[in-house]
């Protein structure tokens, strides 16, 4: 019987740990945990944001840290799995000590670990959109991605202007398309706008035809996608494709220009709302968001030689969203966040954060821009 | 009772009890969250043993079973009886006696039903599914038992995707604790880190005499003669697919254990819990374990999961279990720890031990 | 429901059945001379189109997809000569999970080698927005050109199992490999031929599918289970059975789709998968005997 090979395996598996956190010192040092879902079926989210991270970690640290105290970073990939977000959470938390974590990439994630981290009176800055994260408020618990409302509400503004009054929903079966379809059905009818049609597709979808044909039938005037690559391009060739000359929104999940790439000329004229990250250079100089814009869209395009996307720049905002909380309250967890609870004006990349004991996102329907494809390119729309 | 048979069990208690001990007297008990976790995926570990290494049947779609028991327990169990009140059904629940209340994390009193009775109804419908789907799958041989398996792990887990009532793709959080009887919970709180840890113990311990026991059974043989050749099995006159049923189904039973144990100790559940991934990752532990190994499944289970919950495999941690897979098939079909190596091991030490034995009689 | 939305669902469901019809081929011809499924085939798709997308924008796209599929076709030698020939103890169950792990690998190196995100090669015919008005519904060139391949395909293997030499050693060693081996056929080259072949399949696949489907480190596997589905609904080893199995699939979903919300077709299309294997374990082309004479 192999009993003792089991324990002999126990044994092992127990010095592991030993000999890894041998290494531990204490120093002018502090701990910053991230659980960014680097692989698995949110990493389109998660990449980008523990590069982002990595990148502006390295950057303070080179210039000095904190008030000479240096930041370090514990990036852990849960590949969108809630019960690993789960283990992270508690080993940053009670293991590692760290001062405060970013992320998780997904809300379902966050919410899983949204009473861990109360608990654990560690302060939370999660890069997932889900207004469920801060509503009801939790102390330690704050989010800097814009809130889907607000991304509803100026996609239904535009609706309002054009006339449109009876629209067809589709979205993915992920968190993403989830958060975005309730707030859609949930603010149409405040809106005037009548939903004939709402369907979820895999977000692994190869064709989709199909449903729009479902679409066509039932004449919407508009369409609006809420999705994530790479349902949003074929959306848009697949409506192309049909002839289907109603206009097509997209959710701010479209915000990278590659997706217009993938596209092609099928992108054109699609209308979505976004943060200013992807019309940085049309910005006028003194936009209070333009310095940091350009500044972090130009460091992460050298750094990674790819471009930059408003996903990375949830990780940017969250994390600098910390460090400015520790700057202005010092290296304590209680005064951080009074601090960041307490923060007004703060320029990120999503927009301008102005935080309040019930309000720990800080963004507002300002932090939105709607945007157009003209071209291959993004740029502002206009109303005609 | 042959004492000599539960020696390794209760090795394995000793281990567990002496584990705990050392990570206190260290102050390192959060060590213990990891393994509490790895003992629950090792419940379903368990189970997949006896059903894939002593009845030969692949499944590559127990997560299902796991979510199952997840999924019902998230489902009643965060139910709000207080805001329901008014329903009929909900009152029903509450004078049945069916509801216990606790303070959730904001401080908030809420009645819900009790998780025993989620726990019960769970395994109801586990049980249920596991015949149901169990009589016509077990029929098929080979890649098509694989097929059906990964298909009905596929369906479950679009189920659960597709479902308002799952949480859809955000899952299920903010469940309550699942108190046992007096002062014993399930529930992920620090505080309660050490009994946590026993109840998980308790529960590994139980399923290894329980499946050592079946093993060793009439059932434990017929099974094996079903691995071997089930034609020749039959022509003797064993129901081979009445024995294959049985396990199947306790094997999902084992996986709604742990599945609603974990739920309530997680205080949460999301979609991946029923992802074909989860499913080939308990497969890739089994094989490791070697197959019809239960001590093997079981090392392997808590080494693997106990580093891929702490994030050693970091980004790579679906590319270790992939490479586990190729390595385990290609170099040691009959697993890591090896059965022959395993009885040669155990042979060299009954002898020792014969031997002092034999010396201490001759001194006495 | 309108004509036009009648033959758009047809049309929609046409395109989705060839895609899954042309994996499922893939499957067929190694399951053909080796009696394993190679669970593994849609690494392969997602291979052949990654290296020819990384290639377009040096070559031309002709030049591009056939690197590739020479590429891919390598690996798949690599892959038998290195895991399956080295097996110790082929079994079904050993060979499910050494294929299974093998998609994961081929996954997350792709995952390191090249990233996380989209990509897509060019239309072969047209662009983006190009669609054919067949009686007043759409459909992309790109749809035919799937088809297209497709047959080219299944008319290529059926002459190549009928009348060539090695295609008729390959299937010898399908129906009774000792037999095959007695009669002085080298069966282990079979096996490897049988895996570059079904390599260069699944990468040619991989590239037609590229500008519909778009590529991502982790586009294999959801195909390859429909594939999987398709090549049992059509009989394990049976191309034309495939083609029909995949349009079968693929219009169910379609016309599933007319009527029910679009977020169970997965299940709704293994269910009905399932429920034809309880029935009818052969496939819809399959022959009885022929299951039963493959040892599993």
């Amino acid at each position: 019987m192999s009993f003792k090979k089991f324990c002999i395996a126990l044994m092992c598996v127990s010095l592991i740990p030993g000999a890894f956190s041998c290494k531990k010192q204490a120093g002018e040092t502090i701990k910053i945990g991230a659980i960014f879902s680097v692989t698995g079926p949110a990493s389109f989210l998660g990449a980008p944001e523990a590069k982002t991270a990595e990148m502006m970690v390295e950057e303070i640290n080179d210039k000095g840290g904190i008030d000479g105290k240096m930041l370090k970073l514990i990036v852990k990939d849960s590949a969108g799995d809630p019960a690993k977000a789960i283990s992270f959470a508690k080993q940053l938390i009670e293991e590692d000590k760290v001062f405060a974590i970013i992320g998780p990439s997904t809300s379902g994630e966050t919410m899983k670990i949204k009473a861990i981290c109360e608990e654990g009176k560690t302060i939370l800055v999660s890069c997932a959109a889900a207004e469920v994260i801060v509503n009801p408020v939790a102390k330690y618990v704050f989010k800097s991605p814009q809130k889907d409302s607000d991304a509803v509400q100026s996609i239904y503004n535009v609706m309002k202007k054009k006339g449109i009054k009876s629209i067809g929903i589709v979205s993915s079966n992920d968190g993403y398309g989830t958060a975005g379809k309730d707030q859609l059905e949930k603010l149409a009818k405040k809106n005037g706008i009548q939903i004939l049609i709402s369907e979820v597709y895999d977000k692994k979808a190869t064709d989709l035809t199909g449903v729009l044909t479902k679409l066509k039938a039932k004449n919407v005037q508009a369409v609006i996608n809420w999705s994530i690559v790479p349902a949003q391009s074929i959306i848009a060739k697949n409506m192309k494709q049909l002839n289907m000359d109603v206009p097509l929104f997209q959710s701010h999940g479209f915000g990278n220009i590659k997706y217009v790439k993938e596209a092609g000329e099928a992108a054109e004229g699609i209308i979505f709302p976004c943060g200013r990250l992807l019309i940085a250079e049309d910005l006028p100089e003194n936009h209070p968001q333009k310095a940091v814009l350009m500044k972090y869209k130009k460091n992460y395009e050298s750094e990674y030689g790819e471009d930059a996307s408003t996903f990375g720049g949830h990780a940017y905002d969250s994390l600098m969203i910390l460090v400015e909380g520790i700057k202005r309250g010092g290296a304590d967890k209680e005064k951080a966040r009074g601090a960041i609870e307490n923060m007004k004006g703060f320029a990120g990349t999503g927009g301008i954060f102005n935080f309040s004991p019930a309000d720990h996102n800080g963004l507002d329907i300002n932090a939105f821009e709607m945007l157009t494809v003209k071209g291959g390119k993004f740029v502002k729309y206009e109303d005609k | 009772m042959n004492m000599k048979k539960y020696t390794p069990v209760f090795c394995l208690i000793g281990a567990a009890v002496i584990f705990q001990i050392i990570t206190s007297v260290l102050n390192r008990e959060f060590y213990l969250t990891q393994l509490t976790m790895s003992a629950y995926y090792c419940l379903v570990i368990l189970g997949l043993t006896v059903l894939m290494g002593y009845a030969g049947q692949i499944s590559l779609g127990h997560a299902a079973f796991f979510a199952m028991g997840g999924y019902t327990t998230a489902v009643l169990t965060t139910w709000n009886l207080a805001a329901a009140q008014e329903g009929t059904l909900a009152r029903l629940v509450v004078q049945l006696g069916l509801s216990t209340a606790s303070t959730n994390a904001y401080g908030v009193e809420i009645r819900h039903i009790s998780p025993w009775v989620s726990l019960l109804v769970a395994l109801a419908i586990t049980v249920a599914v596991a015949f149901l789907i169990g009589i016509p799958i077990l029929k098929l041989k080979g890649h098509y038992l694989a097929m059906a398996t990964l298909g009905f792990g596929i369906i479950v887990y679009r189920i659960v995707l597709g479902s308002r009532i799952f949480g859809e793709a955000d899952g299920i959080s903010d469940l309550p604790p699942f108190r046992l009887f007096g002062p014993l919970y399930v529930s992920g709180d620090p505080a309660l880190r050490v009994q946590n840890f026993y109840i998980a113990a308790f529960l590994v311990v139980l399923a290894v005499v329980l499946l050592q026991n079946l093993i060793d059974s009439r059932m434990g043989r017929a099974l094996r003669s079903i691995h071997g050749s089930e034609e020749a099995a039959n022509a003797m006159g064993v129901n081979t697919a009445r024995y294959k049923l049985h396990v199947f189904v306790l094997s999902a039973v084992f996986a709604c254990i742990a599945g609603v144990f974990l739920t309530h100790f997680n205080g949460g559940v999301g979609p991946s819990e029923a992802d074909v991934m989860k499913s080939v990752t308990y497969v890739a532990i089994v094989a490791v374990g070697g197959m019809a190994n239960l001590w093997g499944a079981l090392a392997m289970g808590m080494a693997l999961n106990y580093l891929s919950l702490r994030g050693y495999f970091g980004s790579y941690d679906e590319f270790v279990f992939g490479g586990i897979l190729i390595v385990i098939m290609l170099f040691f079909p009959d697993g890591l720890l090896k059965k022959e190596n395993m009885r040669s091991l155990t042979e060299a030490a009954i002898r020792m031990k014969n031997k002092i034995w034999k010396r201490k009689n001759e001194l006495s | 429901m309108s004509f036009e939305q009648l033959l758009q669902y047809l049309l929609s469901g046409v395109t989705n059945g060839s895609i899954y019809a042309i994996v499922a081929i893939g499957f067929n011809i190694i399951y053909n001379t080796t009696g394993i499924i190679n669970f593994a085939q849609g690494e392969f798709l997602m291979l052949g189109g990654m290296t020819a997308i990384s290639l377009s924008p040096y070559v031309p796209l002709p030049l591009a997809i056939l690197i590739a599929v020479i590429i891919t076709a390598m690996v798949g030698a690599v892959v038998d000569f290195l895991i399956i020939r080295r097996l110790k103890k082929p079994t079904v169950l050993n060979m499910v999970i050494v294929t299974i792990g093998l998609s994961i690998i081929i996954r997350e190196i792709a995952l390191h080698l090249w990233d996380e995100k989209v990509r897509s090669l060019p239309y072969f015919t047209g662009n983006e927005v190009t669609s054919i008005n067949i009686l007043g519904a759409y459909i992309s060139p790109q749809v035919l050109w799937v088809l297209g391949v497709s047959a080219v395909i299944v008319i290529f293997l059926g002459v190549f199992f009928k009348f060539t030499l090695t295609g008729r050693s390959m299937r010898a060693c399908a129906s009774n490999i000792t037999a095959a081996r007695l009669c002085g056929i080298n069966t282990r080259n079979m096996v490897t031929i049988s895996f570059m072949l079904s390599a260069a399949i699944g990468a040619l696949a991989g590239c037609v599918i590229s500008p519909i489907t778009q590529t991502q480190y982790d586009c294999g596997t959801s195909l390859a289970i429909k594939g999987f589905a398709v090549a049992i609904l059509g009989g394990l080893g049976n191309s034309t059975g495939a083609i029909i199995g995949g349009i079968t699939i693929g219009l169910l979903e379609a016309f599933s789709i007319s009527v029910l919300p679009l977020a169970y077709k997965d299940a709704i299309a293994i269910s009905i998968l399932l429920i034809i294997l309880f029935l009818r374990p052969s496939g819809l082309l399959g022959k009885k005997e022929a299951v039963e004479l493959k040892e599993f």
